[in-house]
Parts: structure tokens; sequence; C-alpha cells
């Protein structure tokens, strides 16, 4: 009804320049030393660095300490129900592909409670970003174990320690068919990040990020060996990857991996015996499903008539 | 029915092609049903049957007869597969009592049949008679047996040659027999012979030329063969309204009525009852520039109708029970947020997987009640088609307009059950605005509730100036996270008070009857055809009773207590479980009721009886009616 005006109003916008500060909403109010302040810094300084107009941005989430994340962004944001955030996203951008969509989740959410979400969304392969913040543990519930807790671990649930080997979240994604885009990387290396998150903005499709991150308050020492020692570290470099050439003088362990090669990423994925950081799969040629399924839309007096064509089919 | 305007042999002569002496019966209504195994096609020949009829322009109910198992072995009563259709020169809301004419096309589906007690005690019986002379000699027992067991009602029973009839003109009579039928029975209701061909060569348009061509001949062949050997039939005569009709089932109105209220997404996982209306959006969303979502299960499907909602035009989701009950944390969250949503519910039998084809009406209180929390929402049920076309406009109006959840309860009866209804005058008015992108004016805020009436603007993605985080934990008008102890009381009497505000709006329901006698009958939803039917045919033997049948459960409709308080007795009718007051252990006290019974009992304080049964099955207007002999208050009778 008002769109002219409202395009009008954007024509206008379109000169607007967003620094950080625009995108910031509220002090983030989660533990000292908690990983997703990495991560809301280095999204902050993503939308910064594309000029996203805060207005054409959504950040979904689920619930769980990271799920807090679009509360501290100014942009709009859905804080929905525990490990829905991939449908109301698949809505969204069924719905709305002009928006850039990212959901927010946890290991709880994404990889337990919202897991039959998860393989589908994969399949979808809508385009937007899914981070999955993954600190191994439930924080905001107070230290149960989550899918993703080390084996033998303990916790308020698993007081004798976690019973399984975890799940691996790279693995399931990337044995997912239509699976187009597979990253890894760990909040406490900020450049590595950003550059992470910048590929998976960049690239068409379902972009699913693997983000390491510590929690002081329940799991500390968890990546304690690989934040101190680099060769616990391995890098996956290509240029169509994270290339991370101002990270050579700490990280030797560098593997050049074409990421269209998924047996490869496959194996890197499967090997535990690394934190293995970098791009894993990517292939845009993959169908996205919002682009196979996106209509034109009709008027009111267009759809009415269509119907009053239909109705003559069930005339008597 | 039949025996209401009987006139036996007086219009003899009449009707085209009848032969002379031919025995007329005419009818006010007629009920007919074809029953057989599943895949023999009797369903296609009811449909058509039932279409023909209501081009003609009589009334028209078809129901689906659905077998309990998907490929179940021949000759089993659990196998009748197939449909009652009932005609009438006035316009028919409801499936009958039992079926004046049936065609069974093996002794096995007419005794299922028989032992539902569906067939009138002088039903006609027009029966395949190639089992009573089969080569297997089990199957010539069961023949035996079975008109044994149907012998002790006065069923006329027709013995019919269909196979050897049909084999003239086709080799495997078993695809076509179903075409031969059709043309026996529009010999009995005067049907006419080329509407009928038309109609075939619609049903089969995107088969072979041949193929419509060889059910037209197996047409004629029955039709000849019935005006040879049968000397009666039936005179049905039209309504007389001219109006311009269209006919469908429930589930194809609700389709079409969500097409017709400008929602474009539809975000479903198959479940039965309800899967049809998807079938539908499936092959003509398209067409209007719709889009059905098949999701990974019901939860996400209610998740993405969401996503889409909040982000533009309203959406909707559709389910019967168990779909709703995995619906239910997001139908919450749609609450919590003031998403507007339309939810979509084709009732079945329940609790769990219960009845998956049959019809109930047991999920009114989970409708109403079905959250955690305090959870208010906008109920409503369509008593007919027509009323499924048009409730998706008016709940996609009431979920934008008052940010909220619109809860429509179709059921099994209305999704299965073909009516025609006059065709709507189609209204630009109804059809979904794009949404409002325009800047969001300084310093309002996503929930600045009216104070009033709980009201507030929708900040959708896209707008300038709106950008904030909606929430499903308590927020306030800024939708920040509440920690002020007053805001969780102010936001919950927000969000109830648009309920108040919307029944304002509503006018208080009409009476069908006196407006103050002994009894008042109340229904909801897809009863109201057969109640209507039982309450008049109930004043006609004399009784003081009217009754009143709700559209809106949630809010009720206003002025209910005045209406109630003109009547001895109010009693609801219903399709959902409910104590026998006389059962073993049974109290006033601890008497379960129907759940319309509860509901007005809590909000109307007045005491309210109920007569409700779960038969799998559609009330029938006889049974209601003795259940209102049963109910009358003392003195009653007048």
């Amino acid at each position: 009804m008002s769109s002219a005006c409202s395009l009008l109003h954007l024509a206008e916008a379109d000169d607007r320049e967003f620094k950080m500060g625009d995108y910031e909403a509220a002090v983030a109010r989660w533990c000292p030393g908690c990983g997703d302040h990495s991560v809301l810094t280095a999204v902050q300084r993503l939308l910064t660095e594309e000029q996203l107009k805060p207005e054409d941005t959504v950040f979904v989430s689920g619930i769980g300490c990271s799920s807090r994340f679009p509360h501290y962004m100014k942009t709009y944001g859905f804080h929905g129900t525990h490990g829905r955030a991939l449908p109301i996203s698949t809505g969204i951008k069924l719905n709305r592909p002009d928006l850039e969509v990212f959901a927010v989740m946890g290991d709880g959410d994404c990889v337990s409670i919202g897991a039959g979400h998860w393989v589908h969304a994969i399949r979808y392969n809508i385009d937007m970003v899914a981070l999955l913040l993954d600190n191994n543990i439930y924080g905001l519930t107070k230290m149960q174990t989550s899918p993703t807790t080390p084996q033998g671990q303990k916790s308020n649930t698993q007081p004798q320690g976690s019973w399984l080997p975890p799940m691996n979240p790279l693995s399931v994604t990337l044995g997912v068919t239509n699976a187009s885009f597979v990253a890894q990387t760990v909040e406490w290396v900020p450049s590595h990040l950003f550059a992470t998150l910048k590929e998976a903005f960049h690239h068409k499709g379902f972009s699913f990020v693997r983000i390491l991150q510590r929690c002081p308050a329940y799991l500390p020492k968890l990546f304690e060996d690989a934040i101190t020692d680099p060769e616990r570290i391995e890098l996956l470099v290509h240029p169509d990857g994270v290339e991370a050439k101002d990270l050579e003088g700490v990280y030797k362990d560098r593997v050049y991996h074409d990421p269209t090669d998924i047996d490869a990423a496959r194996r890197f994925a499967e090997d535990q015996s690394k934190v293995r950081i970098g791009v894993y799969f990517r292939d845009e040629s993959r169908p996205r499903y919002e682009e196979t399924r996106h209509l034109p839309t009709l008027t009111a007096e267009e759809k009415l008539s269509v119907l009053d064509q239909e109705f003559d089919r069930y005339a008597v | 029915m039949e025996t209401k305007l009987p006139i036996v042999g007086a219009d003899a002569s009449g009707g085209k092609g009848s032969p002379k002496g031919r025995q007329i019966t005419q009818a006010k209504m007629s009920t007919v049903e074809i029953v057989s195994d599943p895949g023999e096609g009797a369903q296609k020949c009811a449909q058509i049957f039932g279409a023909i009829s209501a081009k003609m322009g009589n009334g028209v109910w078809t129901v689906e007869i659905i077998p309990a198992e998907i490929q179940p072995p021949p000759r089993l009563p659990a196998g009748a597969s197939g449909n009652r259709i009932r005609i009438g020169s006035v316009p028919v809301t409801n499936w009958g009592d039992r079926s004046k004419v049936v065609v069974a096309l093996n002794d096995q589906v007419l005794l299922a049949r028989h032992r539902l007690d569906a067939l009138e005690d002088d039903a006609i019986v027009l029966i395949e008679n190639m089992w009573k002379d089969h080569t297997d000699e089990d199957i010539r027992q069961q023949w035996v047996d079975a008109m044994e067991e149907v012998s002790d009602r006065n069923y006329r029973i027709i013995e019919i040659p269909m196979e050897e009839e049909c084999l003239k003109i086709v080799d495997n009579p078993r695809r076509g027999k179903n075409m031969w039928v059709l043309g026996l029975l529009c010999y009995l209701y005067d049907r006419d012979l080329e509407l009928a061909a038309a109609q075939i060569a619609d049903t089969f348009r995107k088969k072979a030329q041949e193929i419509t061509d060889r059910n037209v001949e197996l047409l004629n062949a029955g039709f000849s063969w019935a005006a040879e050997n049968l000397g009666f039939g039936f005179e049905v005569r039209p309504i007389g309204d001219d109006r311009p009709h269209v006919v469908m089932n429930g589930n194809e109105a609700l389709a079409m009525g969500a097409v017709a209220s400008g929602m474009d997404l539809a975000a479903m996982y198959p479940i039965t009852p309800a899967t049809s209306v998807s079938h539908h959006l499936g092959e003509e969303f398209l067409k209007f520039g719709g889009l059905l979502h098949q999701a990974e299960d019901e939860i996400a499907a209610a998740g993405v109708a969401i996503g889409a909602s909040w982000s533009g035009k309203c959406a909707f989701t559709i389910t019967s029970g168990p779909g709703l009950a995995l619906k239910t944390e997001f139908i919450g969250l749609a609450i919590m947020t003031e998403i507007p949503l339309v939810v979509v519910d084709v009732q079945r039998g329940g609790p769990s997987t219960g009845l998956p084809t049959k019809v109930e009406q047991s999920d009114l209180l989970a409708a109403l009640y079905g959250q955690p929390g305090d959870a208010p929402r906008v109920v409503i049920a369509p008593a007919t088609i027509e009323e499924c076309f048009y409730s998706m406009i008016t709940a996609r109006k009431i979920a934008e307009a008052f940010r909220t959840v619109v809860m429509v309860l179709s059921d099994a009866n209305l999704a299965t059950g073909v009516s025609p209804f006059p065709r709507p005058e189609l209204d630009p008015s109804w059809v979904a605005a794009p949404p409002d992108l325009s800047p969001i004016p300084e310093g309002l805020r996503p929930y600045d509730w009216d104070p009033q009436t709980g009201l507030s603007r929708r900040f959708i993605p896209g707008s300038p100036g709106g950008m904030h985080t909606l929430t499903g934990l308590a927020h306030d008008e800024g939708s920040k996270v509440a920690y002020d102890s007053e805001i969780n009381q102010r936001a919950s009497a927000m969000r109830s008070r648009k309920l108040a505000v919307f029944q304002s709006t509503l006018k208080p329901p009409s009476v069908n009857g006196p407006e103050e006698g002994d009894m008042l009958v109340v229904g909801w939803g897809s009863t109201k055809g057969a109640i209507e039917e039982a309450v008049e045919e109930a004043r006609e033997e004399g009784l003081s009773v009217s009754n009143l049948h709700l559209t809106f459960l949630s809010p009720l409709e206003p002025g209910l207590k005045e209406i109630f308080s003109r009547f001895k007795k109010v009693v609801t009718i219903e399709i959902n479980y409910s104590d026998e007051p006389d059962d073993p252990y049974i109290t006033p006290e601890n008497r379960r009721l129907g759940q319309l019974a509860w509901l007005l009992r809590a909000h109307i304080l007045v005491d309210v009886d109920c007569w409700t049964r779960v038969l799998g099955e559609p009330l029938r207007p006889g049974a209601i009616l003795n259940a209102i002999r049963e109910k009358m208050p003392e003195g009653g009778v007048s």
C-alpha cells in the first residue's frame, strides 16, 4: 500500500553510511570471556564492511546463551523457541528473499533439539548464513551435557562423564545431499573468524559455519590446548576458501584444500586429530529452494480473475 | 426422508426415456450409496453422479465411505469403499440417516453397510450377482451367509449381472463396472445422459479419448439395461435456485478461500484428513503466485508460516489433531509475539492417532486452551462447505487486524463432503494488501499497545526505523525482555483485551426457530445441517425446541446468556466424548461433558446438558431427533 513511499525513502537512504555503532543495540550480557562476544564483534564488523541496511537484515535465534545474539544487533531480530531458528528463517526467506537472514544457534539448539530442522535446512539450501556457536555445553541452563560435549566430560546431567562420543556437526552437514557451504572457525582467532564469516556471507546458498568457542563458566579449559598450542590447529587454505595469509607466522600447519572436493572435506571432518579450520566445502551450483520456488506476485484483481476461472471448473 | 412426499406411480409416464408403467417415487430427498472393494471406482462413479445431480439443480451432499486400510484384500467388509450421495429437491446440508438405495459390487461390502446400520429397513439393494454362482465354493458360501445375515431386514434385493453385462464391452470389468453402474443410477434417478457423458469426459480429460469413449459406452449400456429390467425409479425435483453454483468439498473450499484471502504461503506436513487441502494448493496455488511448502515436520510447518507471516503477509498452516499437538509451542510463540497466523485444523478422531479418516469435534478445547501459559486466540468453526471458503477470508483479516492467531476448525465431515453452494462473487477487498513497509515514525515502539484495545502497529522487516528483536520472553512495549514485575501483567492484559475488542464487533447469534421454548440445542461446526434437520422435525412433532449454531468459539458470540434464559433447558450436540449421566460411577459432579458444554457452562454460568457421540461418523439427524425427545424437560411435549 505504501510501497511507493518506502521505495522513495530507501532511494534517499542509499547514501547512508553505517558504522559499527549503527549495528549495536545494547551492551551484551554474556559472561566475561565468553566466545559469543567475539562472534558478535566479528558479525558487526561484517555488516559494517558490507554496509548492510539494518532494516533489511534479520537475525534469528533459538534459545540459549548465544540466542541472545539478536538482542544486541540493531537490525530486525527474532528470538524464538528452542531449536526452531531454522524453520523461522526458512519462512522469512521464502516470503522475503530480499532480506539478509542470519540464524544464530548454540549446540543444544542446532545439534540437539533442532537437529531435524538443521538436516533439512542444509538440504533446502536457502541463501542465508547459519552460525553454530559450539561451546560443547549447555550454559543458560547451567552445565548440562550437549550432543557435542566430549566423551567423559562431567556435567550436571551426566556427573559420571558424558556416556557417548560427541556428534560431529561437520560430518553430519557434509553428509546431507545438497549441502553447499560448510566451514569451521574458532572465536579466539578474530581474523580467521571474520574471514570465514565473510566467505559464508558471500556464498549463494545455505552457509553453515561451526564456530568453536569457549565457555568460561562451565568448560573454561575445553580449548586450552588449541589456544595455547598453535600446532593443535590446522588451517585449510584456498583462494576459494580462507587464505589466512596473516596467520602464516602463527599456524604453520597449513593444508591446501580445494573446497569443491567433498571427499577430502569429509575426510578432514572425520579426522579429529587436529582442530581444522577453514572452508571445508563449497558448491554454488546446488539448487536453492527459495529460488526454485519463487513466484511472481499477482495483484488482487489478477488473483481473483484466476480464481474466477478456477471456479468455472467447479461450476454447476 | 423418502416417506415425506410419496406419490407412488402418480407420475409413471414422466421422465424422458422412462418406459410406460414404470413406478416412480417422488422424493423430497433420496439417499443412495455405491460400495465396492477399493480400486473398483465406486467413488468416481458417485462423484460423477453427485456432480450431475448438482448440475440438474438438486441439493446434493456426498460423503466418502473410506476403507480402514490402504490395500485391504478383496471382498472384506473392512475394505468397503465408496460414497453416499443424498440428493434433494431442497438444499441438502448433511449425509442423512440411512440410505434408500445401495449398489453393492459384492456381498461383503453390503454386509459392511448393513452392520453399520447404514441402510433403511426397506432399502433397495442392487447387487452384483457373479458371486452367487462363483466357482470358488467359499465365495458361494459367503454369499449365502451374507444373504442370511441381512435377511432380518426387509431389503428389496435385486441381483444384477453387472460383470456379465460389462464383459460385452470391456475385457476387464473391474475397470469400468463403475461407469455401467453410473448408467444404471442415471436411469433410476432420471439423470440427463448427455450431462453424464460430459461429466465423464471432464473426469477423464487427462486420459486418452478412447477411455472417455469406452466409459460413455458403459454408461449407456448400464442405462439401457436398467430401462429394460428395472420397473421403478425416483423423481427428485430441482430446487429451483437459479443462482450459479459451484460444487466442491470442504478442503477444496478452504484452499479456494485461502487464495481469495490473498494469503500466499501455506506450510504443512501430510496428515489425514487435512492433506487434500494441500493437494489442491499444490496444483492450484502456483497459478496465483502462491507457495505451498511441505515442511520436514508439523513443527517446522508452523515455524515457516510464522517466519513468513512476521516478514509480510499473513501465512497459514494446515493440520489435524496430532499435528496440532506438535504445533502447540509455535502457536504460543505467535500469540506471545503477536504475529498473525491462521491455523487450520481439519479434525479427526482422537486422542493420539485416533481415527485418522473419521470425523470428530474433539479438538475444541485443545484449539482454545492447548497452550501452556495464557494464550488467548480466536477460534472459528465453519459449519458448511460454503463457510469453509469464507472462513479463510475472515480468518486472515482477523489475524492481521488483531495481530493474533486464528484457528479454523473444520473436520473430516466437511473435508470429504461434497455439496454445491452459490458461486462466490469475488471481492478484491478480501485479498490481503501488500505488507506496509513504510518507515516507522520516530518514537513508535513495536508493541505500543493502545491501552483501551491492546492493538498496535506491526513492524515488518524492511521498514526503516523499526528495528527491534521480538522475543517469546515476556516483553514490554519496546519488545525488551521484561524485568519489571508489572510488565507481564500489563502485556497479558493487552493480549487478552484484543479478544474482548473483537467480540464487541460480533452480533448475537440468531436462533433457528421460536425465540423461546422448552429446549435450545446448541452446536458448532459441521453438525449444523443435521441438527437443524432434526430440530425442525422435532418441531413438526410438536416439541418446543429451537437451535443455535456458533461460528465463533473464542471469543464466544455475545448475548448467549440472555438467549439461554429464554429456554427451560440448553443442550449441546457434538461429535466428541461425554459420559452418559446414568453410566456406572457417573454423578452430576464428576460427569465429563461435551467440549462446548464445558465452555458454555464456564462462560455463561448456566446449566448446559449435552448429547454427544464418537462413532466415527457424522451425526445422523434421526439420532439427534431421538436425543432431543429423550432430553426434553418434563412436560416439554405440547
